[in-house]
């Protein structure tokens, strides 16, 4: 594996054993310890449209492991807006760094730099494609809750045809056998192809408009945002959107470990009132975006991390 | 007899290419990927919905004077996957070819998908789009991975 441009890079026991050294990492990532694995190394954040959650975790990831970050910076004021390619970007980045974390708003422009570049490409976005490492970071909130990944049901709610964080996590969750439950709007459904593409691998995988009618068989609900310049006019989004929003009241009969995901930044798909159920997971999950993070950037620099970390009996 | 009656439709050629077997009512969009249908230096011929025992009906093009090279048949896989060729030389067939798609199409064709990282027209590397199945025939953008649909493919030639 060279760099990691969509789950299709990793194995299912890459996945367990990148998601076990994030487990190991965590008095890291909370700041307990210091443990400075990759200490003298550089990790280059090209964040060609806006993030807060993804950038500030990989800054956060590399610091913690004691390594250094340099950023694009605002994108209005690089060399970008000058026509640079992103071929071209990639090449000079690629000379001062080990390790390049991007977004970009094109799809494929991950596989692209990965092609342009030397050191690893983590695709952290690449416009409605792939987002792998949230994906990490969402299946290791959900083995945490559960204790595994293998054979759950779940949710995947809201806008499910331009949300990237539910394409890439839809195809891990069906190569460990979790049955999906797609709920959106019409306008919003999961796009064709990758219905098809997870049917052909065997996935278990039912469309409906209807979330809380389903909302008692699910593990996970993994709600995303509605965005409302998806719809022509306002009283057509309020009236689509309004279905898929969860309240503590909906959750009266469901699972007692079902768990609420969410990529954040939530509008109001999840009302306050659940923040404090012990449904909801989404500031965990914000949270392992860290940890999740740098047991990928140890994984991608041929870093190992240790099999004990902080002391213990050892 | 059907086939020789066929290739008599028109002269036989003395120098050229023959392209045999070409699903009726493609010839127009062979001859464009070709890069043929603008080119008035060389002679084309064109017969179109002739009866074929193989195929029901076909279409066959001869170009005079002209022998078309492996590389710019390959594209013919995009509309005629089953296509058979001749160059002739003296009027006899010199050499028998194959289209071969592989299991790429390399700089052949760009992308359909309007936001995909290749759009940019400056970006220098090569545009290829991955064989996923050759009947139907189906190829995703190796970038964005996104399924291509074959007739707006024909418009986005290289």
């Amino acid at each position: 594996m060279k760099g990691l441009i969509t789950m299709d890079d990793l194995t299912n026991d890459d996945i367990h054993s990148i998601l076990s050294d994030a487990e190991r990492l965590l008095p890291v990532a909370r700041g307990e310890l210091y443990l400075p694995l990759l200490q003298g190394k550089i990790l280059g954040n090209l964040f060609f449209e806006p993030s807060t959650r993804t950038r500030m975790s990989f800054e956060t990831a590399m610091k913690r492991l004691g390594g250094d970050v340099v950023n694009l910076g605002d994108v209005k004021t690089s060399s970008v807006v000058k026509g640079e390619t992103l071929f071209d970007t990639i090449q000079m980045v690629d000379g001062y760094t080990d390790i390049i974390a991007m977004r970009h708003p094109r799809q494929g422009a991950a596989r692209y730099a990965q092609d342009a570049a030397r050191v690893p490409i983590l695709n952290g976005g690449d416009g409605a494609g792939h987002h792998p490492t949230q994906t990490m970071l969402d299946l290791f909130t959900i083995q945490q809750s559960h204790g595994t990944l293998e054979g759950l049901t779940v949710i995947l709610a809201g806008d499910l045809r331009y949300g990237r964080t539910v394409h890439s996590l839809s195809h891990a969750l069906v190569r460990f056998g979790c049955r999906l439950i797609f709920a959106s709007p019409e306008l919003l459904r999961m796009p064709t192809e990758i219905v098809e593409d997870l049917r052909e691998h065997g996935a278990d995988v039912t469309e409906t408009e209807d979330l809380l009618g389903n909302i008692n068989q699910a593990d996970v609900v993994y709600m995303t945002r509605i965005q409302k310049e998806r719809f022509a006019d306002e009283d057509e989004y309020a009236k689509v959107a309004g279905a898929y929003k969860l309240h503590a009241r909906d959750l009266d009969n469901t699972k007692s470990e079902m768990i609420i995901l969410h990529p954040l930044p939530r509008v109001d798909e999840i009302h306050p009132s659940v923040d404090s159920t012990r449904h909801a997971r989404y500031f965990e999950q914000a949270f392992n975006g860290v940890v999740a993070r740098m047991a990928l950037l140890c994984r991608l620099l041929n870093i190992e991390v240790p099999a004990i970390i902080g002391g213990g009996d050892a | 007899m059907a086939d020789e009656h066929n290739m008599r439709r028109v002269t036989a050629i003395k120098n050229g290419t023959v392209i045999d077997h070409i699903p009726s009512g493609q010839a127009l969009k062979v001859l464009e990927l070709l890069n043929l249908s603008g080119d008035t230096s060389v002679p084309v011929s064109l017969v179109m919905n002739v009866p074929s025992k193989k195929m029901g009906a076909k279409d066959i093009i001869k170009v005079e004077d002209r022998e078309l090279t492996q590389s710019e048949l390959d594209r013919l896989a995009l509309v005629a996957p089953d296509s058979s060729i001749a160059i002739i030389r003296a009027y006899s067939v010199a050499e028998k070819l194959n289209v071969n798609l592989g299991e790429e199409v390399r700089n052949v064709v760009r992308c359909t998908f309007s936001n995909c990282i290749t759009q940019n027209p400056r970006e220098p590397l090569p545009h290829r789009l991955v064989v996923m199945k050759t009947d139907p025939l189906m190829l995703r953008c190796y970038y964005c991975q996104r399924p291509q649909n074959l007739d707006e493919l024909i418009l986005n030639l290289i």
